[in-house]
């Protein structure tokens, strides 16, 4: 078996044992990541002078006998919307196409001081913003299963590189499902956090009070031991909750018995067939291992679409407004004066879909919309996180579908913007309550394409998910991949 | 017909806080350009704020001291707009919920005592700086200012003078430095204000149309700007008129206001909550700390010194204008001073001097203990009030206890008569001419002989001795 078919802990094993250098296994993956890139288009940067350069800094520490942590070693790549210090950091837009932040996210620091192995920077929809990474500047990024198929979004580089053995391990940012969406189309495990339990320092931001950062690879245990690194206070981030957090390895029991899990019948309107017997399926089989699954209704679900786009698109109309040509990233280069500036970088630095919703957010927040639009979705967002609580006393855990369907084609949706938001019906709930949600493949469904089982729980029970997630993967193979 | 001013004040005061409102960077007037900035503070990428508790803090004792209410529930907001000034583009400010509401500061104008609502306190980030003159075509920024902390002060349109706004402006410095939270340096922008004005005819209740000035930068500039646009507003109403709602801009060289942009194109802010942010809840235990920590305000001082001391409303006000000055009055007559000779002193030569030197009260060489002792020495009548002022100018050169000044000057006051007498004896000798003077009845002679005799002893002679002798003398012959 090829090295880079291993799961991030088994090579972290490897490396820890000495049977492979550290430097060893950052130089094949390099390649698997050029690889990749010109495959899928999945990377925007190969990082290799800085692979190389953090590899050999841990294989010395090795050399040493410094104990080193568990992903020591393990080669990985940053979603482009997540610093990363002196490296490319473009958000997939033109806008930054040439921005090097000065400064490390919080989770890039975490991740360094672990001894992982930066190999590169995956692509994205621009801002994160898309549900299929067509809306890259750098190029749209193919699904791994099948070529003609998208990824999924926004971090459908992220996805892509782990599904195609290009990375052990990503990071993605989740704002409306832009972890566990790619996740799912490319058969891979991909957790958002609940709000607050990793800091927002350097993921730039595209609606701020959903954004969250969180770990895709290819099993529980992976995301499991990345939530390890990445999960910890921050005092530069006052969003990021000043709690204890679990050791997430040792939440992985082989044992769900008695765990109650709802599902909502809402969620799974408008599924295709092979989706509802696949979630069906495996719901199946968490009652063989002793889980009580029963149907609930969430009917708080049909406003959430609505709540998130107009929460979402308002955040992101100030948060993208600081792109103005005046400091960094791209400047138009012929202007007449300070607003023609300003006008003609927006207009040429941006996509469509980010000015639509630049456009959007602008409008839901001006004066005398203001009512009808921000402040009722946020009355909506008060709604929908007392139903999630209602069903929490009840229940550990809500499973559902993560997409109506399987991965579609390229350029299928791209020209009617509403249809593609609609797809986004089972995730953006999570974000808006701020609570955690993970994608686990489940099976495969049409042309064979992998389908993935969200399971969502309570704020803080991220380790409920990582359990349950990880007994489900050793008894199924739907996450052993290409 | 007459008309009346209807005047209301928003002042932005940067708080003088060890760090920004978001970030550690220093919190520095001046400095090498964009020394003072880093990724938080100029909005980079990816950076989020964290508010500087030390600004809540701040921002609630001016309330306090204003007497405010305070919102135990705040949050900040995001106000939306496009300049280069301003780097994320958005200022961090608050909207709906201010830190502090419904206050009030007294003031006293041709001594009537008048009350003028304080509408709200709220915090926010101060922008960067353009610099339009340093290349040919382009502008540079300098984001030293950028995230300053500052809170603006909201006025109710209280004020029907430019003298009230005067008072006004001058009671509210003088609060912000007595609580010390801003240093209030009018030359490097730490106070700033936006000036509404409108007129009506007399009697009427509905206000008059307004206008706004903005980013006034001098006390002058607002009361020349109040006038300015009083009778711009008269003109136009006399002459049949319609006043228009706009902004404008004070341009103190010209002594004009000219518009800037009318109410069409008045800007929407977009305010929305600032979701980077927590809620800033505020414990009762927190409000009541800082109360305590409230030092006497200025015109309670004031009022106290006039009741306690029996001072003048002009010296009461003028000592209590500046904290410094007030404590440092007050340990003159905890010196044993009396009220009245201390604040001659210090408004007197004192300042007079200070003023020479460009000296602040926190920079006297000598103590307020050595101010009271001078004062004593005269009292005593070892020194002469003459003597005392070189007293004075030797003590800001040496520092030294006046004691010592007056036996190195040699500027012991004489008092001994039979001494005394002698010099009286040699001035009438050598002025045989005035002597006839007064034998024909002609003249102030008496004046004229004191002033010889206090000459000729080098003003050490006690002037009342002298006085009473030479009357004696005069009225023997």
């Amino acid at each position: 078996m090829s090295i880079e078919k291993l799961t991030a802990l088994e090579i972290a094993a490897k490396i820890k044992n000495k049977e492979i250098s550290a430097t060893e296994v950052a130089k094949h993956m390099v390649s698997q990541a050029v690889k990749t890139k010109e495959e899928t288009g999945a990377y925007i940067t190969v990082t290799e002078d800085v692979a190389i350069e953090q590899a050999k800094a841990v294989d010395e520490k090795i050399a040493n006998g410094a104990d080193l942590g568990p992903l020591a070693g393990v080669p990985f790549a940053i979603k482009d919307n997540i610093c990363t210090k002196d490296i490319l950091t473009t958000c997939g837009s033109k806008m930054l196409y040439n921005f090097e932040p000065p400064y490390d996210a919080f989770v890039t620091k975490r991740l360094a001081d672990s001894g992982c192995v930066l190999i590169g920077k995956t692509n994205m929809d621009e801002f994160a913003m898309g549900s299929s990474n067509e809306t890259s500047y750098f190029g749209e990024v193919k699904n791994p299963h099948n070529h003609d198929c998208v990824p999924g979004g926004s971090s459908g580089g992220s996805a892509a590189a782990v599904a195609a053995n290009g990375a052990y391990f990503t990071l993605g940012s989740d704002t409306g499902g832009s972890i566990r969406l790619p996740a799912s189309f490319c058969g891979v495990t991909g957790i958002k956090p609940t709000y607050g339990m990793v800091s927002r320092f350097g993921l730039v931001a595209f609606a701020s009070s959903l954004d969250q950062i969180g770990p895709i690879a290819k099993d529980a245990a992976d995301c499991a031991a990345v939530m390890n690194i990445i999960s910890a206070y921050d005092n530069m981030d006052s969003t990021c909750l000043d709690i204890e957090r679990p050791d997430y390895m040792k939440s992985l029991e082989n044992n769900i018995k008695g765990l109650k899990i709802a599902v909502p019948k809402e969620y799974f309107n408008g599924a295709d067939e092979d989706v509802k017997t696949a979630i069906n399926a495996s719901l199946k089989q968490l009652e063989e291992m002793g889980a009580i699954v029963e149907e609930v209704s969430l009917p708080v679900t049909d406003y959430a679409l609505a709540a998130y786009y107009i929460i979402s698109s308002a955040e992101a109309s100030s948060n993208l407004a600081r792109y103005d040509g005046v400091k960094y990233g791209y400047r138009a280069e012929n202007f007449d004066n300070l607003s023609d500036m300003y006008f003609k970088t927006r207009c040429e630095g941006f996509g469509d879909e980010v000015k639509r919703r630049i456009m959007l957010g602008t409008y839901a927040l001006s004066s005398g919309y203001y009512d009808a639009y921000y402040k009722k979705a946020q009355q909506v967002r008060s709604l929908i996180k007392d139903a999630f609580t209602n069903i929490f006393a009840k229940y550990d855990v809500i499973a559902s579908p993560v997409y109506p369907t399987v991965a579609f084609k390229r350029g299928e949706k791209t020209s009617d913007p509403v249809k593609m938001y609609t797809g986004d019906i089972c995730t953006v709930s999570a974000n808006i309550a701020g609570i955690p949600g993970i994608s686990v493949p489940c099976g495969f469904g049409k042309d064979n394409m992998p389908i993935g089982l969200q399971l969502m729980a309570n704020a803080f029970k991220e380790d409920v998910l990582l359990k349950t997630a990880f007994a489900y993967q050793q008894v199924t193979d739907f996450h052993k991949g290409i | 017909m007459n008309y009346e001013a209807v005047i209301g004040i928003e002042v932005h005061a940067e708080l003088s806080t060890d760090t920004k409102i978001y970030c550690s960077c220093a919190n520095k007037f001046g400095g090498e350009i964009n020394t003072h900035c880093c990724p938080v503070c100029t909005g980079m990428p990816g950076t989020l704020p964290v508010l500087n508790g030390k600004v809540v803090d701040y921002a609630i004792k001016a309330g306090l001291a204003m007497n405010c209410d305070i919102n135990k529930n705040s949050k900040q907001d995001r106000k939306n707009y496009f300049y280069p000034d301003l780097p994320k583009a958005y200022q961090i400010s608050q909207f709906d919920l201010p830190l502090c509401k419904d206050g009030y500061i007294d003031i006293t104008v041709d001594g009537e005592k008048k009350r003028i609502g304080v509408t709200r306190i709220h915090i926010e980030e101060d922008a960067g700086k353009l610099m339009h003159d340093v290349t040919p075509d382009s502008s540079l920024i300098d984001y030293n200012r950028c995230g300053v902390p500052l809170i603006e002060i909201v006025s109710e349109p209280d004020m029907r003078s430019a003298k009230e706004a005067e008072e006004y402006l001058n009671t509210l410095k003088a609060i912000l430095q007595y609580i010390n939270v801003s240093d209030c340096k009018m030359q490097e922008g730490s106070l700033r204000c936006d000036v509404n004005v409108s007129v009506r005819p007399v009697g009427q209740k509905e206000y008059g149309v307004r206008s706004e000035m903005k980013n006034v930068s001098t006390f002058s500039g607002v009361l020349r700007g109040i006038d300015y646009e009083i009778n711009r507003h008269i003109e136009i109403l006399e002459a049949g008129g319609v006043v228009e709602q706009e902004t404008r801009r004070w341009d103190d060289g010209k002594g004009i206001s000219v518009s800037l942009r009318s109410k069409e194109d008045a800007h929407d802010y977009r305010y929305f909550p600032e979701p980077d942010l927590m809620p800033i809840i505020i414990a009762d235990e927190k409000i009541e700390k800082l109360k305590n920590e409230l030092p006497e305000l200025p015109h309670i001082k004031r009022d106290r010194y006039m009741e306690q001391y029996g001072l003048p409303e002009y010296d009461a006000t003028q000592l209590t204008t500046l904290k410094a000055t007030a404590d440092f009055f007050e340990l003159v007559i905890a010196a044993g001073a009396s009220p009245k000779a201390a604040s001659n002193w210090i408004m007197g030569d004192i300042w007079r001097i200070m003023n020479e030197k460009y000296m602040l009260i926190e920079d006297l060489p000598f103590s307020a203990k050595q101010l009271a002792d001078m004062i004593a020495l005269i009292d005593s009548g070892t020194i002469s009030n003459t003597a005392a002022k070189q007293v004075i100018e030797n003590m800001f050169e040496t520092a030294k206890d006046p004691a010592v000044i007056i036996e190195d000057l040699g500027l012991k006051q004489v008092n001994d008569e039979s001494e005394i007498l002698s010099i009286i004896d040699t001035v009438i000798e050598q002025n045989p001419k005035s002597i006839e003077d007064f034998k024909g009845g002609k003249g102030n002679v008496a004046g004229f002989l004191i002033g010889q005799v206090m000459r000729m002893s080098k003003g050490k002679a006690n002037p009342q001795t002298v006085n009473k002798l030479i009357n004696e003398k005069l009225a023997k012959l």
